[in-house]
């Protein structure tokens, strides 16, 4: 790691007086996860490289009410909604990127109708537009030539918001193999942690989802199972641990892959 | 003039009958909660022409979408000959457009003819799948009984009105090449229909001039019979996705499929728990109309377009065989959803037949039909709304019905009361304090 990582606080920004682009919505997983922070450092990296002029809410952030919202408990969702509104109307918040596909979807599509109105980008789309506009460059070199990677579609990016090429872009970028699994994109299987699934166990059945899941990565043979999503990621990493292929097959976000093979 | 008499009254009661009962439907449909789909008028035509006109959904598994294709069309062309035959049988003539359209009559029965082969042959292909290889979404646990004597019956039927078409069709041809059909003669000796040219002679060359007059009539008025029978086959059979197809994907939800529904009436008390000026001991506001419940426990409590969904289901099973949860051997299947919602709503229809509107049987879609265990399954991967070739949302059903569940009733599975406890408490699904969120910084 060549420097330390810059991230700024809203309210650090406000008591110097300025504004940021876009704030970087961390989520729960990417800031309390062991495995999902570092998905959260990689955004940073990626960010301080490009000299995005950021933010985070740091403490002031809350859960965005998404699980208690798919767990049936719209008072508790409205609730964290509507503090979340206030927060980041608070700093006049006009642009939100999160890595986190269940954050990005709630805050862009459920937050509108409960006066929240921003403009809400997945990491993916940002990191693809930094790219596309010359201000990354991934010329990793050797890292990942010659490996062979496959991309999860995550529920709440692919299907729900229609969001299956950007990832696929900056995975292109790579100079590895990009090989599709066989049911990718709009058929994808769900890895098995959306609707609250993540925090509870799973009603009694024959076999695991993110088991399943990982049996349609393993046919591929791939090196690397990227994903764009923390609870995917979790999920996709128990799976293979399940097959004891962890030492073959590494489950990465899109953003590390990025930043890796921009030596950052 | 009696069979003018016979037909009049075959077409009214046909058509009377099926109004009669898809207006009981309609009825049934709209018992639901209000929703409006009343806005992007222009979007909608497009998603219908597409989804139900074009079959695009249909096409992701390209030989059933082919199979279907070819029944579907010969269905939907079959309707413009069924105009002459209404005609004939009401004014006594007999293929009264002929005469008139010459060359391109022809071509349009020459048409219907091809259509209803390659249908006839799709249809021994579907029964197929279902009753010999077994297709594994059509031998679900919720398929059988009704559900799987429902899709054969329908299959069946199918074959013997194609078979009436061309008994129809082939005597006619034998007798017209024997100068004693009753169409009009022009100046050729074959109606040159592109099947029954042939099929005709072959099958019926061989028979006397009354045999055949008799096959030709048995033909016409099966298939006509036929074509009624089904007509008000379909108000009660998974089979009225025919028409209701068309505006179950107008009615479409035009939203991204990630965005679920904000309850109005809890963003109302969640905003008076926040205004700091509102008054603690004020009296709640008179409720407008009847207070609702939060979510959904019966069919009422959902929106009519859930109803009309379970309406247009045909029982396809795209969405279960795509369901993470049910390939994993869960409980929840989205079909069984949608079926149990048109059975409770057919049950609720007929106790509002029998009992009037305010009967109440104590039965519900929760636990009398749906479990607990089926609808804390999903993981709410949009799989099969994402499947459905109609465009049929089996997930809001689960959500609203997991609504009501936690906020009605608290029955919250132990480990989902706890997480939203930390999310409560602490801003996160998981106990870690909100003062740690920033931690990840400075940690190596």
């Amino acid at each position: 790691m060549s420097e330390a990582l810059r991230v700024p606080t809203m309210a650090e920004m406000m008591a110097s007086g300025e504004t940021p682009d876009i704030l970087f919505w961390v989520g729960c997983a990417g800031s309390f996860d062991d495995r999902a922070k570092k998905i959260t450092k990689a955004v940073v990296k990626i960010l301080n490289k490009c000299e995005v002029k950021f933010a985070v809410l740091g403490t002031e952030e809350s859960c965005t009410g998404d699980p208690a919202k798919r767990a049936g408990n719209e008072f508790l969702f409205q609730m964290q909604a509507m503090m979340n509104i206030q927060v980041l109307d608070g700093y006049e918040v006009k642009k939100i990127v999160t890595a986190c596909p269940h954050c990005f979807n709630t805050l862009k599509n459920e937050y509108p109708e409960l006066g929240g109105n921003y403009e809400v980008i997945h990491h993916t789309q940002l990191i693809q537009s930094l790219i596309d506009e010359g201000k990354l460059v991934v010329a990793g070199g050797d890292t990942f030539k010659g490996k062979k990677i496959t991309f999860h579609d995550p529920c709440y990016l692919g299907r729900a918001n229609d969001v299956y090429e950007a990832p696929r872009q900056m995975l292109q970028k790579l100079d590895a193999e990009l090989a599709e699994m066989k049911r990718c994109r709009t058929k994808g299987l769900c890895c098995g942690a959306g609707g609250a699934q993540m925090f509870k166990e799973a009603e009694k059945g024959n076999k695991e989802v993110n088991i399943e899941r990982t049996e349609d990565a393993l046919e591929v043979k791939p090196d690397i199972i990227a994903t764009g999503c923390p609870f995917c990621n979790t999920m996709m990493t128990d799976g293979v641990k399940n097959f004891n292929k962890e030492d073959d097959i590494k489950v990465m976000d899109v953003a590390e892959l990025i930043a890796t093979a921009a030596d950052l | 003039m009696i069979s003018n008499i016979v037909f009049a009254i075959l077409l009214i009661a046909g058509i009377g009958g099926f109004v009669y009962n898809a207006g009981k439907i309609r009825r049934n449909i709209l018992l639901g909660r209000d929703v409006n789909r009343s806005d992007r008028k222009a979007e909608r035509w497009k998603v219908m022409g597409l989804v139900a006109l074009g079959q695009k959904k249909m096409f992701k598994n390209p030989l059933p979408a082919f199979l279907h294709l070819c029944l579907y069309a010969a269905f939907v062309i079959t309707q413009i000959e069924l105009i002459e035959i209404f005609t004939d049988g009401v004014s006594g003539k007999h293929r009264i457009f002929r005469a008139d359209l010459g060359a391109f009559y022809t071509f349009m029965i020459s048409f219907i003819e091809v259509l209803s082969i390659l249908a006839f042959v799709a249809t021994f292909i579907f029964l197929a799948r279902r009753n010999l290889l077994k297709i594994p979404r059509f031998v679900k646990d919720e398929m059988t009984g009704w559900p799987k004597l429902d899709a054969n019956i329908i299959l069946i039927a199918e074959i013997i009105l194609i078979c009436f078409i061309f008994m129809m069709n082939g005597a006619d041809e034998v007798l017209y090449q024997r100068k004693l059909s009753h169409a009009p003669y022009l100046e050729d000796n074959s109606f040159g229909f592109l099947i029954s040219q042939h099929v005709g002679p072959l099958l019926f060359g061989g028979m006397s001039d009354s045999s055949l007059h008799l096959v030709e009539r048995i033909g016409w008025w099966g298939h006509i019979i036929m074509v009624f029978a089904f007509l008000n086959y379909l108000p009660f059979s998974k089979h009225f996705h025919i028409i209701l197809a068309f505006p179950n994907t107008y009615f479409s939800n035009l939203e991204s499929k990630g965005k679920f529904t904000n309850m109005e009436s809890v963003t109302n008390e969640v905003k008076l728990m926040m205004d700091p000026n509102a008054d603690p001991f004020a009296a709640p506001a008179p409720a407008e109309g009847e207070v609702q419940r939060f979510g959904a426990k019966d069919v009422q409590d959902l929106t009519w377009k859930n109803l009309l969904d379970s309406y247009t289901c045909t029982e396809c099973g795209r969405c279960t065989a795509a369901c993470p949860a049910n390939q994993t051997g869960k409980l929840l299947s989205p079909r069984k959803i949608m079926m149990d919602t048109r059975d409770r709503l057919d049950e609720v229809g007929k106790n509002i037949d029998k009992h009037g509107k305010d009967y109440d049987d104590g039965k519900s879609l929760l636990g009398d039909y749906i479990t607990e265990e089926e609808l804390w399954a999903c993981t709410s991967c949009n799989a099969c709304v994402e499947e459905c070739p109609v465009n049929i949302d089996p997930l809001s059903i689960i959500m609203d019905m997991r609504r009501y569940l936690v906020m009605e009733e608290s029955k919250t599975p132990s480990e989902l009361t706890g997480m939203m406890t930390n999310i409560e408490n602490n801003g996160a699904p998981w106990q870690f304090s909100q003062a740690d969120r920033l931690n990840w910084k400075d940690e190596a």
